[in-house]
């Protein structure tokens, strides 16, 4: 990994929003890197922060509300420090963008070929002909069926499925390094996710573009995801390899998480569940959010924020029950 | 803990039939939404919600539906509290015909069958502190103020909330988990025999959805309560059902004991929708989608099964016959699939 830049770095990344009455801390003190190529899942709950995170990425929250302090580099770019116009060039073409709605990321009063051809000429500079060609290429790369016909539709003449399909082919037309996923199958059917999901995987791996998918289904998190940022209460608790995350999770929310999602347990005894409700993020307690939710915390849970350890290669967890190994 | 007013009697006075008698059958329940169009509001065409379902509810047992949107589940449990009006169909209460004569009024069904839906903000009244939402019914129905409040405090303890701590409070002061509780509280107040779950805990945390369900197990063991509950969660109705309906295009294509509906699905859908449920294993990650395409629109549904258009094991007869709900050996365990019936011509079906 020595010779490999990586292509996204955040460090110390907080988003505070700001009101007359309140300040809500959404996002304080997120910390990644993230390889190019390589599937990024920010598993938590709402209100976690993982979605204002994905949108602070690309600058897309209202900038009078939202102060945003930290460090943000993708492609080697300060995108903190970005005008106007170095954002437009940026948002589409390095990093892109696809929703949990997708009739709320379309125009429903254009057919959706004239929405993909209009970004391609608008960003590519090519004619519109060319653009409707690029579209059709995109429609067949996403797998829509009878794509040509597909084109002439409007938003809400496709099936859920489809109109997925069709936003995934919309941000994916000016070939992006960095897809953010922003719980693009939560509305989805059961069938149709995992044809989502499978799709999403393979353009990955033929386009060899990085992808963060934010999720609160551990599930989807282990079907698509290389690595996996656990977030709570706006911060980023534990992070490692989606197979070490998800068999030994060290820090108590995500074992918690694990133990508490449905999947085969015995009918006939309770679930384990994690106690309590996640914090009021306008009055966070000092010290680990976690902590008066959680069944191992002590005295010194609540002096301060844990720093990171790591208790394994690889693997970064913000609790001060999880102990160092004393490797040299 | 005082819980006079809500332990449950040995014998219930309104059990009519007896523990074998089952609490609820419905036949041939069916609703059709017509579609208007043009300047006369004329009909154009008919979207087929729920088309001619019948199953049954055992005293004491939860029956989990599951199935996907469009499918018909919700439209069911808005049929069954007669929310909306079945176009046809037969629906018996403890032995009683609902809405006809000689049998009970939807009124008397209603004190009995309560409902929780899935979004808990919008069910709850925003003015109105959570306790006085709770008695509302109670009120309504001539208990006394004081009465009824002190019952909403009793069953605010029930729900696992501090009555001295939240019931004075609005909606708005509480978070989704602790909005539903108030809506589970709500429906206990009536003191029903069955309680109809709508994807009741589909908007909440997975932390905080196990914190429910328990809940849900817990309140029906101590009350005797019968439960409907409809989800999309597989997972979770697995866990909380005892027997389970799979509906697809307003229509059951399997009902079964939930451990042998998971264990060995009958339907090809069934199968299907078990196998897209992502593995919580990153070394089994499915590699191709069970079935393509989505739902299809259930305003002109396919002929014959309605599931043959995206089945892979769909002939010719499948599209020419509707198949029945049948047995295949376990009287139980019902599917409705030309499979499952040696004289159907299908050229996989069963040999006996």
């Amino acid at each position: 990994m020595s010779a490999a830049q990586p292509l996204v770095e955040v460090e110390d990344l907080s988003v505070n929003f700001v009101t007359r009455e309140s300040n809500v801390r959404a996002v304080n003190g997120v910390s990644f890197t993230m390889m190019p190529g390589e599937v990024m899942c920010m598993l938590g709950e709402s209100g976690s922060g993982k979605s204002v995170t994905m949108r602070a990425l690309m600058r897309l929250l209202p900038p009078k509300r939202a102060v945003i302090t930290g460090k943000i580099h993708i492609a080697g770019q300060d995108v903190l420090a970005m005008d106007d116009k170095a954002l437009r060039a940026m948002r589409g073409a390095t990093v892109s963008m696809i929703f949990q709605e997708p009739m709320t990321a379309f125009d429903p009063v254009v057919r959706v070929g004239d929405q993909i051809s209009e970004v391609v000429a608008l960003h590519r500079g090519v004619s519109r002909r060319e653009g409707r060609r690029r579209a059709l290429d995109l429609f067949e790369l996403v797998r829509i069926p009878s794509a040509e016909r597909r084109l002439d539709a409007y938003p809400h003449e496709l099936s859920g499925g489809l109109r997925q399909r069709a936003m995934i082919a919309l941000a994916l037309s000016c070939e992006p390094k960095l897809l953010l996923a922003d719980e693009p199958t939560t509305a989805l059917d059961a069938t149709v996710q995992i044809q989502v999901l499978i799709l999403l995987r393979r353009l990955q791996q033929e386009l060899g573009m990085s992808v963060i998918f934010v999720t609160h289904d551990l599930g989807v998190a282990a079907e698509i995801a290389d690595r996996v940022a656990v977030m709570y209460a706006g911060r980023v608790v534990e992070t490692g390899p989606v197979r070490d995350l998800l068999r030994n999770p060290q820090h108590p929310y995500t074992a918690g998480l694990l133990a508490s999602t449905v999947h085969d347990q015995p009918r006939d005894q309770d679930l384990k569940t994690i106690p309590g409700t996640p914090p009021d993020m306008r009055r966070l307690p000092p010290g680990c959010s976690f902590a008066p939710r959680c069944a191992r915390a002590i005295a010194d849970c609540n002096l301060a924020m844990p720093p990171p350890v790591s208790p394994e290669p690889g693997r970064i967890v913000r609790c001060i029950r999880v102990s160092q190994p004393e490797f040299a | 803990m005082a819980m006079t007013s809500f332990a449950v009697e040995e014998n219930d006075g309104r059990d009519r039939g007896g523990p074998r008698q089952p609490l609820l059958t419905v036949q041939g329940l069916k609703k059709h939404f017509p579609i208007r169009g043009g300047i006369f509001g004329r009909v154009s065409a008919r979207v087929r919600a729920v088309d001619g379902i019948s199953f049954a509810v055992r005293k004491g047992e939860t029956l989990g539906i599951v199935g996907e949107s469009g499918c018909g589940k919700s439209t069911v449990a808005r049929l069954l509290m007669r929310l909306i009006m079945p176009d046809a169909g037969e629906q018996i209460f403890d032995g009683d015909a609902v809405g006809e004569r000689g049998g009970i009024s939807v009124a008397e069904m209603r004190r009995q069958v309560q409902m929780v839906f899935q979004d808990s903000a919008s069910s709850l009244n925003p003015r109105m502190p959570v306790q006085n939402s709770i008695a509302f019914g109670p009120i309504a129905l001539g208990t006394r103020q004081a009465e009824a409040i002190g019952m909403a405090r009793e069953l605010l303890v029930k729900v696992g909330l501090n009555p001295a701590l939240f019931g004075g409070r609005y909606p708005h002061e509480l978070s989704g988990g602790q909005k539903q509780r108030i809506n589970i509280a709500r429906a206990l107040a009536m003191k029903p025999r069955m309680i109809i779950l709508d994807e009741a805990v589909s908007a909440l945390d997975k932390s905080v959805e196990a914190q429910v369900l328990n809940l849900l197990q817990a309140l029906k063991r101590d009350l005797n309560l019968t439960y409907i509950f409809i989800s999309h969660d597989l997972g979770v109705v697995r866990w909380i059902s005892d027997r389970v309906m799979v509906m697809y295009l307003g229509e059951v294509v399997e009902i079964g004991p939930a451990d042998a509906l998971y264990a060995s699905p009958r339907h090809p859908y069934t199968r299907a929708l078990l196998a897209s449920r992502p593995a919580l294993d990153p070394d089994q990650r499915r590699e191709e989608a069970p079935v393509s395409g989505d739902p299809p629109n259930p305003i002109n549904p396919p002929a014959g099964c309605r599931f043959h258009t995206r089945c892979p094991h769909a002939e010719a007869v499948c599209s020419a016959r509707a198949p029945m709900l049948s047995a295949g050996g376990d009287d139980a365990h019902l599917a409705a699939c030309h499979m499952q019936d040696p004289s159907s011509g299908h050229s996989q079906a069963l040999r006996h």
